[in-house]
């Protein structure tokens, strides 16, 4: 090669590199600022994540504490959301029960999206038989009804809060799947990957390091939905008794034990329902604004 | 011509790609598009060869059944004499670098999630050309060598204008130190003064770096200035080949008359007659017999009809695929 063997740049590489990163981070915070709807629900949902890191030390009283005595007050200005019909504080054990209720839906949400992306990866890279496989199993899994399928699997492994997640995780499989299966095709075809390809890297590096990346968006905007779905899941499985077993202050569980009382005491059903709706709404709000601010296919 | 008296870098033998289609229904017979159907040349290194042809001639497949970027149905692809065709995937990545391939579309052909700096790194580090200290030198070499400013590697494709993504493709070609690059409608894409200054930018390093280009294109006057020999494609196969000034000059299959005729020209007294074509271009699942360009051809016979041309040569360095090519070439020009 002809030219000097020391061309040294007369600006500061680094600080380029910081300031694009900078500038990257600083156009998607401003579209979602601008979005105050997926402000709202940036705001419940921190709201939320706050209260299950400090709910120790917010919590009055232990949620677990039975004082036969006290079942069954309405709130007052001790028990800001009253009593059980054990005498247990509701305010506190809803405190704590979020830790419950957000754990399993991100977990379940995590479980989905790691089978789901992989699944839809090699479905959508490989394709020929490979998808025709991948796809039809998904469709398996799609023609059961969400509910029915945790069902069955919760009747295969037993109640109980980790076999929530993982049943309510599998159904989370195909959307995944099918969301990432159909970017990878798009992005599959794309000259950079071919550009790639033919730099000579292997089909692991291609998927991992140049498809992966260009997927993510969907992936980030649809696990914001769903956990909104997953929580809502999780929360009815143990309604139904099969998920939280008493006496853990999971919401739905709340919920199942206030429908007995739900007319003499309907403070034991409003208020865990009123923290699942509430969390639901936070995250469908921000996840619509998530979408609005990484997915540039729909925008105005 | 001495460049034909050297052994080729690349050569095409009996190449052929067809492409399945989907069955109608379970008991429709297979259907194919043959694509690029049989063909064979030669690449001599050092020279730019051109292959030029109306879309959906095939010309675009060939350069990826060359690159193994559609495993070829047929045929056989010499680099240096050993077959590319016959490698193992692993041993074939290990290959890679020696061929590359600059693309049409510069706004899909750089990941949008990778700087600059990424792309060439990662290249490099694939290839393994050289250890990781030396490259920093050696990416802002190649960032002045196509000309973008240093401070460039930091960006993403998005911040770039379409001539300047141009370039960074051409520098990630570069970096794995190729012998052979294939430009795939590389600047048909981009408007006229940009494709000047990357032609000009191709032709450099040609020069510089002693490179072989197999120039994939649709423009002829792009074709013009930057080749030495040509290839015209019709529906899959090879219809002439020729030195560029005698391709120019003397085409002497009624197709490449047909494509020449269609160059604007600037000269008022030169106004040449355009031939006009008639009809469409015959599908590539169901090619016509014999020769494939007689159903379009105003000098065609029943033999073209029936016998298929075979690609001859009229002088060393012109060969053509036509039954009545010589009888053609004494008729005046139209």
């Amino acid at each position: 090669m002809a030219s000097k063997a020391t061309v040294s740049p007369n600006v500061d590489l680094a600080k380029a590199r910081q300031h694009t990163r900078r500038e990257r981070w600083q156009s998607f915070r401003r579209v979602m600022t601008q979005n105050k709807a997926a402000m709202a629900g940036a705001i419940i949902i921190a709201a939320y994540f706050l209260i299950m890191l400090v709910a120790p030390v917010l919590a009055p009283y232990d949620p677990f504490e039975i004082s036969l005595e006290d079942k069954l007050t309405p709130p007052s200005a001790d028990h800001w959301m009253g009593t059980d019909d054990k005498g247990r504080d509701i305010l506190s054990r809803i405190l704590y029960g979020s830790r419950l209720s957000i754990g399993v839906g991100v977990a379940s949400v995590a479980f989905g999206a790691f089978f789901g992306i992989i699944l839809g990866l090699i479905a959508g890279y490989y394709g020929k038989w490979v998808d025709t496989i991948v796809s039809r199993l998904l469709d398996v899994m799609l023609a059961f009804p969400g509910i029915l399928l945790a069902l069955a699997i919760i009747s295969a492994l037993g109640p109980g809060l980790v076999n929530v997640t993982i049943a309510v995780g599998v159904f989370s499989i195909p959307l995944f799947a099918r969301i990432v299966r159909g970017s990878t095709m798009e992005v599959k075809q794309l000259e950079y990957i071919d550009a790639i390809r033919t730099l000579g890297a292997n089909d692991f590096t291609i998927i991992v390091k140049h498809i992966f990346p260009n997927v993510l968006s969907p992936i980030i905007v649809q696990g914001s939905m769903r956990l909104a779905t997953a929580i809502l899941s999780a929360a009815g499985l143990s309604f139904l008794g099969l998920g939280a077993q008493p006496p853990s202050p999971e919401w739905g569980a709340m919920l199942a034990n206030g429908r007995d009382f739900l007319f003499s005491a309907p403070y034991m059903a409003i208020f865990p329902g009123m923290m699942i709706s509430v969390l639901v709404l936070g995250f469908n709000l921000f996840g619509d604004g998530l979408r609005d601010a990484l997915d540039p296919k729909l925008k105005k | 011509m001495s460049v034909m008296e050297k052994e080729p870098i690349l050569e095409v033998n009996h190449l052929k790609q067809y492409f399945p289609l989907k069955k109608e229904s379970l008991f429709s017979p297979k259907q194919t598009v043959k694509a690029v159907d049989d063909i064979s040349f030669k690449l001599y290194p050092g020279e730019t060869l051109s292959i030029v042809g109306e879309s959906g001639c095939g010309k675009s497949t060939t350069g990826r059944s060359i690159l193994r970027l559609d495993e070829p149905t047929e045929g056989e692809v010499l680099f240096n004499g050993a077959s590319m065709t016959s490698l193992s995937k692993k041993e074939l990545r290990e290959m890679r670098g020696d061929i590359q391939v600059i693309f049409q579309d510069p706004y899909a052909s750089l990941n949008p999630r990778q700087t600059i700096r990424k792309m060439l790194q990662e290249a490099m580090t694939i290839q393994n050309v050289m250890p990781k200290k030396q490259m920093e030198a050696r990416m802002l070499e190649l960032m002045s060598l196509v000309g973008l400013r240093p401070e460039y590697l930091e960006r993403y494709p998005h911040e770039f204008s379409g001539g300047q993504r141009q370039r960074i493709g051409i520098a990630r070609a570069l970096c794995v130190n190729p012998k052979v690059i294939i430009c795939d409608e590389a600047v048909s894409a981009l408007d006229v003064s940009i494709q000047a200054q990357i032609i000009n930018l191709l032709k450099r390093m040609q020069r510089d770096l002693d490179l072989t280009f197999l120039f994939i294109s649709h423009d002829l006057s792009v074709v013009r200035h930057i080749s030495d020999r040509v290839i015209v494609m019709y529906l899959g196969s090879i219809v002439e080949i020729a030195d560029k000034d005698s391709l120019f000059d003397r085409p002497s299959h009624p197709y490449t008359r047909a494509l020449l005729s269609a160059i604007p020209s600037t000269d008022e007294q030169q106004k040449k007659t355009r031939i006009i074509l008639k009809g469409d271009v015959p599908s590539p699942i169901n090619p016509p017999t014999g020769c494939r360009f007689h159903t379009r051809c105003p000098f065609a016979t029943d033999l073209c009809k029936t016998d298929v041309p075979e690609l001859r040569a009229l002088t060393p360095t012109h060969k053509v695929a036509c039954h009545y090519a010589e009888t053609l070439l004494s008729s005046p020009p139209v």
